[in-house]
């Protein structure tokens, strides 16, 4: 892949291009390479998503727009991008603006230490595990802008919601990759996914099952998906953050919100289910990076699946959960995983 | 250090918000998320209603009930024609009165399949709705085939209602009854064992039996903090009083027995109709005073006498004689009531209407009091709110 991907370089550019020029341009190719076909895997994991939704609430979904309705968001992203940008005359108007970019970039750079397949990866560094949590913990920022800037009481109630909720299971998420690293022994997310070779028995969903658990939710709470939607509540909050944003910036924060949910399913398919790696050795004839999209494509269904089935979570029982309940355990989980590798590995 | 001022963080809600059912104004004084009063204000639907129906003649004031409570219109009816055969001292005929109880059943399933599904949404169950509302669609269907409208239906008329059942209709409602039960269990499996669900709903908004008396609740909002209340036992209306069915009571008077009594009230409702179909006599359905109920077309082509009576009412109304009359029906919300004050011409000189609706709202504050933010909306949903009653 890397070699093929590279004669293109060469083919177009190793030419006439001073040398000095070679590695940044080879750079934003790749990151070109990642960052194009995510957009367009976003744009379809909302039609996918509004599709699995609608057929389990027995409706059609999207189906005028392209065959099938396949268009559909490319229809909406046209037209959000033809939309006037309102901002509210009350608003910070920089911060106002700022803050969907942030949300956007933020869900982007994530992707940089996603191994998509061996050695199919932007950036190989030895603490890919820490760059993701630090950049979803970034994330929030963009909420509590969005929300302080908007100057609407539904917009602060919604950026303060959202904020606490991401500190919250964030906590139990590091403490959860402590328990998959310690067996690891290695940052890096392609040593992660390579601790898990050799089929389905060594991946981590069966030994590290109740972290598995624990970390869905707490991936369905950092992405702001139901039951966790609470900082865009339509019920409450109308739309929390977003009640103030239109077209485009309205646009990049969903945007922003898929690439992360894609991200979070990613990192769930690269921790637990063992990345590219095919489950049973007769079905490695397919692809790592086709496993690896199936991977990803499973979890995405799960959590439109549990988007279509449950309530909303009330704001204490949303912190009562994540402080009283997954903290605990996955502290004591911290405890008796390393207990485990010390002693018995 | 000087002394901090520290304010209540205030929070208009509605009345333009996707859970205010309505145009509901409910200003939240909130300590950080906990609701400290919530001050509803009404009257942004106000039409007049009222003062309207003393300008019309008695028919002509039937089509406003059904927009009063535009979610199950031909209860509301009920009411007025109740009052005004009242003061005329008027005898519905059986099967007149059979049709009557029989749509006011369904007007209940109406109701609460609109209720239950939106206090689902309220707490974030966006499927529940998706899936009922194909069931409410055929439920205006039946409406339709009665009456010729989906929603504002004008058909139960002080006399009787306008015209009968066509051919086919009694035995598709029946066997829409042995089908539906299923559709309701789907959705009671996916919301009533759900953690979530009750989380969100056991213990919120508790009325004892006591204060749900006190503030005057009526209906499953009465029945829920169980008190086994309604008029269909204890004044029988029609032939109520023929009809085999429980009256549902709840225990805690939470927003989560207020559900699950309603979910129950339907599968009554599903009973009394099969037994309306089973027991409907042949017959008229509306009075034979022609002084009050329309004559046949066929009779009109042949008797003189018939076209006056056609004109007159359809003109100058019928007279009804001075007095007054309050006649209350268990409308889906709540006792519905309708006060009429008659002196002797063909307008009504007063007509009261007492909406179920509007006590509910006036105990918003009392329910909500202390809870979380996200409660208000729960407690909203449980009352059964429908702003076109409340407003009038």
């Amino acid at each position: 892949m890397d070699s093929w991907f590279y004669s293109v370089f060469e083919f177009l550019f190793a030419g006439w291009l001073p040398e000095i020029l070679h590695t940044p341009v080879w750079i934003v190719m790749l990151i070109l390479a990642i960052v194009l076909p995510l957009l367009i895997a976003v744009a379809f994991s909302v039609y996918f998503d509004r599709k699995i939704w609608a057929a389990m609430q027995m409706r059609r979904g999207p189906n005028v727009v392209g065959p099938f309705g396949l268009l559909q968001s490319f229809a909406d992203g046209l037209k959000l991008f033809l939309k006037e940008t309102i901002v509210p005359s009350q608003a910070n108007k920089g911060i106002f603006i700022l803050a969907p970019m942030l949300t956007f970039i933020l869900a982007l750079i994530g992707w940089a230490v996603i191994p998509f397949d061996a050695k199919m990866v932007l950036s190989d560094i030895n603490v890919g595990v820490l760059y993701i949590f630090a950049i979803s913990s970034l994330g929030v920022y963009g909420i509590i802008m969005s929300g302080w800037a908007s100057n609407s009481r539904y917009a602060f109630l919604g950026s303060l919601r959202s904020a606490a909720q991401m500190v919250s299971y964030e906590v139990s998420i590091g403490f959860v990759l402590v328990t998959v690293l310690v067996w690891v022994g290695s940052l890096n997310l392609t040593d992660v996914v390579e601790a898990q070779a050799g089929g389905i028995q060594n991946w981590f969903v069966l030994s590290h099952l109740p972290m598995f658990v624990i970390f869905l939710i707490s991936a369905l709470a950092e992405t702001n998906r139901p039951p966790f939607d609470l900082p865009e509540a339509e019920a409450e909050l109308v739309a929390g953050y977003q009640v103030e944003y239109s077209s485009m910036a309205f646009a990049l924060f969903f945007l922003g919100e898929y690439a992360n949910i894609l991200l979070m399913c990613a990192l769930m398919s690269i921790l637990f289910l063992g990345g590219w790696y095919a489950p049973f050795p007769f079905l490695e004839f397919i692809p790592g990076w086709a496993w690896m999209f199936i991977k990803i494509a499973f979890f995405f269904f799960v959590f439109a699946w549990v988007k279509a089935t449950v309530p909303r979570y009330r704001y204490d029982q949303l912190m009562r959960l994540g402080w009283k309940v997954f903290l605990p355990l996955s502290l004591a989980a911290v405890v008796i995983y390393s207990g485990i590798k010390v002693y018995l590995f | 250090m000087s002394e901090v001022d520290i304010k209540n963080y205030s929070l208009n809600f509605g009345p333009q918000h996707p859970a205010a059912h309505g145009v509901l104004r409910l200003i939240l004084e909130l300590d950080g998320e906990v609701i400290d009063r919530a001050d509803p204000h009404i009257g942004l639907l106000h039409r007049g209603t009222e003062k309207l129906i003393e300008y019309k003649t008695y028919l002509q004031a039937v089509p406003y009930f059904d927009r009063l409570d535009y979610v199950a219109p031909m209860n509301q009816e009920h009411a007025f024609a109740l009052a005004v055969e009242k003061l005329m001292n008027i005898e519905v005929p059986e099967r007149g009165q059979y049709i009557r109880v029989l749509y006011s059943e369904i007007g209940r399933v109406l109701n609460h399949i609109l209720n239950l599904t939106t206090h689902a949404m309220d707490v974030g169950a966006m499927t529940p709705i998706l899936w009922q509302f194909e069931e409410r669609e055929i439920l205006m269907e039946f409406y339709e085939r009665v009456c010729g409208a989906r929603m504002h239906a004008a058909y139960f008329r002080p006399g009787g209602v306008h015209q009968d059942m066509p051919a086919g209709l009694a035995e598709d409602i029946m066997a829409w009854t042995e089908r539906y039960p299923a559709t309701l269990k789907e959705m009671e499996d996916l919301l009533l064992g759900n953690r979530i669900f009750k989380q969100r709903n056991v213990n919120i908004g508790v009325a004892t039996a006591e204060e749900a008396m006190d503030m005057g609740f009526s209906g499953a909002m009465l029945r829920g903090s169980g008190v086994p209340w309604d008029l269909r036992k204890s004044q029988p209306y029609d032939v109520y009083d023929k009809m085999d069915f429980d009256i549902v009571t709840g225990k805690h008077g939470d927003c989560y027995d207020r559900f699950v009594l309603r979910c129950e009230e339907i599968r009554q409702s599903l009973r009394i109709i099969r037994q309306c179909i089973e027991e409907m006599p042949t017959g008229p359905v509306t009075s034979d005073d022609r002084k009050v109920s329309p004559p046949k077309r066929g009779e009109m082509k042949r008797s003189m006498e018939a076209m006056i009576h056609h004109f007159k009412l359809y003109t100058e109304g019928y007279k009804v004689p001075e007095g007054e009359a309050y006649a209350a029906v268990e409308a889906p919300k709540g006792e519905f009531g309708v006060y009429l004050v008659s002196d002797g011409s063909n307008k009504p000189y007063r007509c009261k209407i007492r909406a179920p609706g509007f006590v509910h709202m006036s105990a918003m504050d009392f329910l909500c009091r202390g809870h979380m933010l996200a409660d208000a909306p729960a407690v909203l949903g449980s009352m059964d709110i429908v702003f076109g009653e409340v407003d009038r």
